[in-house]
């Protein structure tokens, strides 16, 4: 028995420190995300703070069209026409997006097997990971001259080029979350419906699409912030002009891409400066509702 | 018993359209990308070579090769890995390891979701307002890197997270019976057997944060600069920048020469992209347990 | 050497190793198992038996403090191992490492077998080559592995039969030197030749250290244990001499009814 009694369990020794010392450490890259995330927040607001106290007239700057910040007399700070610019080429390319990658969800889901399947995966993967600077010079050098001369318009940037690419771009995304969605449905239910006599395509329809709705949506959701978001791209594909779009012929300039233009050519506190970082803080908020809407959509469909 | 019956045939039918309708749309996503890579490489593909990629631009940028850029994006992806690797392994094997399911782990996530989801010209707001003007790194290496840093974590944590979360649970607890920490149990046991899969993960992150640009303009890439960065306190060229810059705001550059370029960042991308899928592969084929 | 003497002496007396007053084990608030009381003592081997979800499990988990990594898990009363109350003790790591655990399915870790029983001895601060090879050869041994696996033991612990891992399991955990080896039905996922060699290693291994032994088979208990506690629906139902109970003499109709195979 005694040595049993010299057995200590009550005495902490060095592995026990250590590994309290390594809690702490990975603790604190635990909470880096929310450090960053709320330093973001801060940071921002305090470089465009002043604008938004002294200088922005907040109706002037969600409902005027006009964006003339370089006018030495007279600047006009209205992002209505780049929200216009942003909105609509976010929303032609989800038009673009959307059925493409859920159809390519679907096919490589449900129906695509074996080498096919992990080859599309792969594929619709390497997609993802082209660069938007690279997709912008798709737009510009690419697309510019396809579309003049199809369809006998004087400019090819324009809505309808950066739509396309921008949905192009976020196309591979929304396939790939929509496919885990789709993968997320049980087998059982697929079976069950099967058992019953259903075929594949009837077991989609009735049983798994219903049942990864909430899903799917999410994988839109982050599309819409992945396009809201996005600048290179449309910096190169609108054709960078301030314009309320009437058709999709029409250029356009973006929130995003406007701060990536006008940026370098101001000075660092000047009412400018901080007018872009007023957008930033708008680009900001608009994405965190997108993200925080997806999450609980998604998490919905857990829960249920 | 079995025979067909007509409703069989159309249901068959119906199937057969559907299918055809589903991989349609698929190749209609898939292959005017690849006709475009195509004519990528059809008209840049003259332009690279050795010299392309080992001399500088010469004749206002209009001629010569893109050696400072890529010797840039080289510093620059290399000094954001130094930061958010440690970073990014810290917060999975915190989230993996010692997080309860509460809704403290639930704001993390939350956090890194939104990280994720920030539009990059809005990081590049955060690099500029922070590390540039706050801190007082001027527009560096430095700056820019820790910009790409913050915005390519998540990557970094949710592919570690994944690999350590695909070790067995048993394995822990038989460690954790014998005695061992948590943290012993980490290194003896759960790293050991995923640090393939944050490898796989941090190549991914390299192709990430070498495309990137909205990020750094601003912050540590310039537009031209005649000197090769000598510490992280120089600006320096980038090649997602410079494919920018030669495509959009140099006079006079010849056609092919943006082309080149634009094929040498999409070729490093891709390459990255394939060593990480192929790499993954590998080891989903080696069964360890 | 911190625990006081008096106090270890008074806890010896007895030679009791694991005292056990009004624990009760819940989840969430619902309660496993409730109001258990028992002593075990050195050396001996202690079997519990009963049916499923008697809260067997739930108890060798409450004495080497594996609640605190199962969510909800919480533990009321006392255990009190080698003297020491096992809930409010500082280093429940130098616990843990006093007591082997076999699990009911055989966990040999992806790495390789010699490093797989090398494993504790490590973590223990051995790091000679030489003395790690003793420990290993003398632990694999024991365990009836050694000659199976010693012209190989740079290869995979995970990849060994379930036999072999479950043996691997043990040799493990007997590189912990431990003073106390907890077997949860080991014999589940375990060939009946198998079985019976660990069986053989057990009668030895209870010359050093004292075992508990959950299982499944009733005969088991009865071919090993020295004495035997009977769990049913989250309570103790009795505890007495194996040979006692098995021979018709357990206290509770339950307890005879469940050795004789009426329930269970």
């Amino acid at each position: 028995m005694s040595d049993i009694a010299t057995q200590d369990f009550d005495r902490r020794n060095r592995d026990w420190y250590i590994d309290k010392l390594v809690q702490l450490v990975v603790f604190f890259g635990g909470i880096s995300a929310i450090v960053f995330i709320i330093g973001i927040f801060v940071f921002i607001t305090k470089e465009g703070f002043g604008f938004i106290l002294n200088t922005m007239d907040p109706v002037e700057f969600f409902t005027s069209p006009y964006w003339e910040p370089s006018d030495e007399d007279a600047p006009e700070y209205g992002i209505l026409a780049l929200i216009a610019g942003t909105a609509s080429v976010t929303g032609l390319a989800l038009i673009v997006a959307i059925p493409f990658s859920l159809g390519a969800a679907i096919f490589v889901g449900e129906f695509a097997t074996g080498k096919t399947r992990e080859l599309l995966k792969i594929l619709v993967e390497l997609l993802a990971a082209i660069p938007s600077v690279v997709w912008g010079f798709i737009g510009l050098t690419i697309m510019n001259p396809i579309i003049i001369d199809l369809f006998d318009v004087p400019v090819g940037l324009t809505v309808l080029n950066a739509g396309i690419i921008l949905g192009l771009m976020t196309a591979p995304i929304m396939t790939s979350i929509a496919e885990d969605a789709l993968k997320a449905v049980p087998d059982r239910y697929r079976e069950a419906a099967e058992a019953m006599g259903a075929t594949r395509w009837q077991v989609i329809f009735k049983v798994v699409l219903p049942a990864a709705k909430n899903g799917l949506l999410g994988a839109v959701l982050l599309g819409v912030g992945r396009g809201f978001g996005e600048t290179m791209a449309v910096l190169l594909a609108t054709g960078h002009s301030v314009n309320i779009p009437d058709s999709v012929f029409d250029s356009v300039r973006a929130l995003t891409a406007t701060i990536a233009a006008e940026l370098g050519e101001t000075a660092v506190g000047s009412d400018h400066y901080q007018a872009l970082f007023t957008i930033g803080i708008f680009l900001f908020v608009i994405t965190f509702v997108i993200n925080l809407t997806a999450d609980l959509v998604v998490r919905g469909v857990r829960k249920g | 018993m079995f025979r067909e019956t007509a409703l069989n045939v159309r249901d068959k039918k119906v199937q057969g359209l559907f299918r055809l309708l589903f991989l349609t749309m698929t190749l209609l996503l898939i292959l005017p990308v690849l006709v475009i890579l195509g004519m990528l490489i059809y008209k840049g593909g003259p332009v690279l070579s050795i010299d392309f990629l080992f001399t500088a631009p010469t004749d206002g940028m209009t001629a010569g090769g893109v050696f400072p850029a890529l010797l840039g994006t080289v510093w620059l992806v290399g000094v954001a890995l130094l930061v958010s690797v440690p970073i990014g392994i810290a917060a999975a094997i915190y989230l993996s390891e010692y997080a309860s399911d509460n809704w403290f782990t639930r704001i993390i996530n939350l956090a890194i979701i939104n990280l994720a989801g920030v539009p990059s010209i809005v990081h590049a707001l955060f690099g500029v307002g922070a590390f540039v003007v706050f801190f007082g790194f001027g527009t560096s290496i430095l700056a820019a890197s820790l910009t790409l840093a913050i915005m390519t974590l998540p990557v970094v944590i949710v592919s570690t997270r994944e690999s350590l979360m695909a070790v067995p649970q048993a394995f822990r607890e038989a460690c954790w019976s014998m005695g061992a920490t948590r943290w012993q149990t980490i290194r003896r046991v759960v790293l050991p057997n995923s640090v393939s899969g944050i490898l796989t993960g941090v190549i991914l992150e390299v192709s990430r944060t070498t495309g990137e640009t909205a990020p750094i303009m601003f912050t540590g890439a310039v537009f031209f600069t005649p000197f090769l960065p000598q510490g992280v306190f120089d600006q320096t060229m980038a090649l997602s920048l410079h494919l920018f810059v030669v495509a959009t705001q140099v006079p006079g550059v010849p056609d092919e020469l943006p082309y080149g370029v634009a094929l040498v960042l999409i070729g490093m991308v891709l390459l990255m992209n394939s060593i990480s899928i192929a790499f993954r592969m590998y080891l989903r084929g080696r069964k360890k347990w | 050497m911190v625990v006081q003497p008096g106090q270890a002496a008074e806890e010896s007396v007895s030679g009791q190793i694991l005292t056990v007053k009004d624990l009760t084990i819940s989840y969430g608030g619902v309660p496993a198992l409730s109001g258990v009381n028992l002593d075990i003592r050195e050396n001996e081997i202690f079997g519990i038996i009963g049916p499923a979800n008697a809260g067997k499990t739930s108890f060798l988990k409450a004495i080497n403090r594996m609640d605190m990594f199962t969510a909800g898990m919480g533990v009321q009363g006392e255990i009190r191992f080698c003297g020491q109350d096992v809930q409010t003790l500082k280093n429940v790591y130098a616990l843990r490492s006093a007591i082997g655990v076999v699990f009911p399915l055989p966990v040999g870790l992806p790495m390789t077998i010699y490093d797989n029983v090398a494993l504790a001895p490590r973590l223990r601060g051995i790091k000679a080559r030489q003395d790690l090879d003793v420990i290993v050869e003398r632990c694999l041994e024991r365990a009836a592995l050694w000659d199976e696996v010693k012209d190989r033991l740079d290869s995979l612990g995970s990849l060994l039969s379930g036999g072999q891992q479950q043996r691997l399991t043990i040799a493990r955990a007997l590189s912990q030197e431990p003073t106390l080896l907890m077997l949860d039905e080991f014999s589940i996922a375990v060939d009946p030749v198998t079985t019976m060699r660990i069986e053989d290693v057990l009668k030895e291994l209870r010359q050093e250290m004292t075992i508990i032994l959950v299982t499944n088979l009733v005969q088991q208990a009865n071919r090993l244990a020295d004495r035997t506690a009977f769990f049913l629906q989250g309570s103790c139902v009795e505890v007495g001499d194996t040979a006692t109970l098995f021979t018709g003499g357990a206290q509770d109709q339950r307890t005879t009814d469940y050795i004789e195979g009426r329930f269970g």
